[in-house]
């Protein structure tokens, strides 16, 4: 018989925040695989709401192609807010 | 294509960059195969760990302790888990990793070959056995795979009671009775000596520890961390009052740390080699387990699958 | 002092301790990791509430004895449980239908219970119930793949339900304290329970290919103390720090 699938656990830490990845386990399905998190990732309150996905499901970015990815950004300084220099008093902008 | 050579230098600067390798990225196949030792046998180890503890659970002295010991036997089930999901990010999957422990391939910490015999051993596995992991896995929270460095934080976060529920029991025995106080004491004479071969071989003796520290696997050697956990827990039995079981322990002004004996090595090689008091008891119920539970994940599966049949 | 609701209490603390007691028997053996943290997460869920049971009891009784006094001293014979809650895990089977049977009694008594009008009792009811909905939704999810899994776990947890059911009865066969706290309007009529309960029950099954066995002769006595056989070893496990080293600190 086939092992249980290994799912990736994503858990919103309280209502305001993104879901963050916490880590994986096993489970037969999707819904077995929330309660598993629930006693597994979020003993200590650690959560309000869980997503899971099985790990098949995940496509990567290939580390190789790191340099053609994200590279080209590096750049770009003018997406930052601190490339423009304004007058003192209105800096808070 | 870059070649080998070039491959494994970028690798190295990366290291000594503290940059952390992912599971995507291209790492020496010595490296993958020595994380999936190490951390598996740590995995192994948290799991076959809940057994020497378990055995207390039924009979607890009371109903607070007897929470608190199965949150704490919880965890390591769960840190068991991460550390399992850890080594699965290097391209093996848990079954073949516990195929490896059952047939007694990987291996675990021979700690927990020892029996647990008395309710002051709850307090002695906490504070000794646990202080040691804690010495051990506070460097690990810098190790350079990433999946692992994750996984030791989220443990150390968590075990920070382990250590504390422990102390607290001798604590109370060490206040208690006379019979209480002779349960810790003889406790901390069983413990003590398995504790210090939990940093593993001597410096001189370990075939890993060079290669390692390069790729700063381990941050520390294990002479290193031996040493630390003994400065760390002498004045610990010192208020509790009981007596380290080492003749030679004494404080060195010069190093600026404890003196103490040489570990009976000979029985440290026989303890891994399988002749420890419980080797053959832990790996049966290990396997006692795993098989019982055979069926049960089966129909799990099965039922999943027509489900997901019916709605496709 | 009311001596019904004291008895009712320890009745319900004692399920829960020794069922508690069970589950952490599971600790260390389960099929799975995932699994074997669950159960323990549920084991920790009935230990706890033990605790809140026996202080209340204590509270009520005034008389100085503390939760581990009422765990740890008394005799077999003054065990209040169900006898469900002794029964032996034997295998992940009976485990689940032990558990889901308590579960889909638990669920509808607590529910009544949170609006009990002894106050105390009715706040321990709310934080056990919002337990008591996970724990039923574990154990019938469980129910329903192990009867639709394979041909081995449908064998197996039909045998399971077929040797526990004797047991359910005891649930809704209310002791003389049970009925004087009825007449008091302190807990729901046992009818309204096991209605409630043979709802769940049914839903289940039709879910999950077991068969429901008939009704017959129902195992009854530990609500008034007479148990069966496995009762004194799980005491003669809990109890014996406590009975070696009576009146101690730990």
């Amino acid at each position: 018989m086939k092992n249980w699938p290994l799912f990736e656990i994503f858990i919103r830490s309280r209502n305001g925040l993104d879901h963050k990845h916490v880590g994986s386990l096993h489970a037969s399905d999707a819904q077995m695989a929330i309660e598993n998190a629930r006693d597994v990732y979020s003993r200590r309150l650690e959560g309000v709401s869980i997503w899971v996905v099985e790990s098949k499901y995940i496509t990567a970015s290939d580390p190789g192609d790191k340099d053609a990815m994200f590279e080209p950004a590096v750049d770009k300084i003018y997406r930052h807010p601190t490339f423009y220099k304004l007058p003192k008093e209105v800096d808070h902008m | 294509m870059k070649d080998q050579e070039q491959l494994l230098k970028e690798f190295q600067e990366k290291i000594d960059r503290e940059e952390k390798i992912e599971p995507k990225d291209w790492m020496p196949e010595e490296y993958r195969k020595t994380l999936i030792r190490q951390i598996s046998q740590h995995a192994h180890s948290e799991v076959v760990g809940m057994l020497p503890e378990g055995n207390w659970i039924t009979r607890a002295p009371n109903l607070r302790r007897k929470a608190i010991l199965l949150a704490k036997i919880q965890d390591e089930a769960g840190h068991g888990l991460y550390l399992y999901s850890a080594a699965e990010t290097l391209g093996i999957d848990r079954d073949t990793l516990i195929d490896e422990l059952l047939s007694g391939k990987a291996k675990y910490s021979s700690i927990f070959n020892y029996p647990a015999l008395t309710w002051a051993d709850m307090g002695a596995i906490g504070w000794l056995v646990d202080g040691a992991a804690i010495v051990n896995q506070v460097a690990l929270c810098r190790t350079s795979y990433g999946p692992y460095a994750r996984a030791m934080v989220r443990i150390c976060k968590e075990e920070s009671f382990h250590q504390r529920q422990g102390y607290e029991i001798l604590l109370a025995l060490c206040r208690g009775n006379a019979a209480q106080k002779k349960m810790a004491q003889d406790s901390l004479n069983r413990w003590w000596w398995p504790s210090l071969m939990m940093f593993g071989p001597s410096d001189k003796n370990s075939a890993h520890t060079a290669h390692s520290m390069n790729w700063k696997i381990k941050r520390f050697t294990n002479d290193e961390l031996r040493q630390k956990f003994v400065d760390m827990t002498v004045p610990q039995a010192n208020v509790l009052g009981i007596k380290i079981p080492d003749d030679k322990l004494q404080w060195n002004e010069q190093r600026g740390h404890y003196d103490f004996g040489e570990i009976n090595w000979e029985e440290f090689n026989h303890v891994v080699k399988g002749n420890g008091p419980c080797n053959r008891q832990r790996l049966d119920d290990r396997r006692k387990a795993h098989e019982e539970g055979q069926w049960v994940r089966d129909a799990a599966m099965a039922y999943a699958e027509k489900r997901s049949n019916k709605i496709a | 002092m009311n001596e019904a609701l004291i008895k009712y209490l320890l009745s319900l603390g004692d399920t829960s301790l020794i069922l508690g007691q069970r589950l952490g028997e599971w600790c260390g053996h389960g099929p799975v990791l995932e699994q074997d943290i669950a159960m323990t997460n549920i084991s920790l869920d009935y230990i706890g509430r033990a605790r809140l049971f026996y202080q209340y009891v204590c509270e009520l009784q005034n008389d100085g004895q503390n939760e581990d006094q009422i765990a740890f001293m008394r005799e077999e014979e003054d065990y209040l449980n169900l006898l469900l809650a002794e029964y032996p895990n034997k295998d992940f089977a009976y485990t689940i239908a032990r558990q889901f049977f308590l579960d889909s009694y638990f669920v509808p008594l607590f529910e009544k219970l949170s609006s009990s009008s002894d106050e105390r009792l009715s706040q321990i009811a709310a934080k056990s119930l919002k337990e008591s909905h996970y724990h039923f939704r574990w154990s019938s999810e469980w129910m329903v793949r192990l009867g639709d899994g394979t041909e081995e776990s449908n064998r197996r947890i039909q045998e399971a339900v077929q040797h526990l059911w004797e047991y359910t009865g005891e649930m809704f066969q209310y002791a003389s304290y049970e009925n004087d706290l009825t007449q008091q309007s302190l807990i729901p009529a046992a009818e309204i329970l096991k209605e409630a309960w043979a709802f769940h029950i049914q839903r289940v099954f039709s879910e999950s290919r077991i068969n429901r066995p008939s009704d017959g002769w129902w195992q009854t006595g530990g609500k008034s103390g007479r148990h069966t056989e496995h009762l004194g070893y799980i005491l003669s496990d809990m109890q014996y720090m406590q009975r070696v080293h009576p009146g101690l600190d730990w």
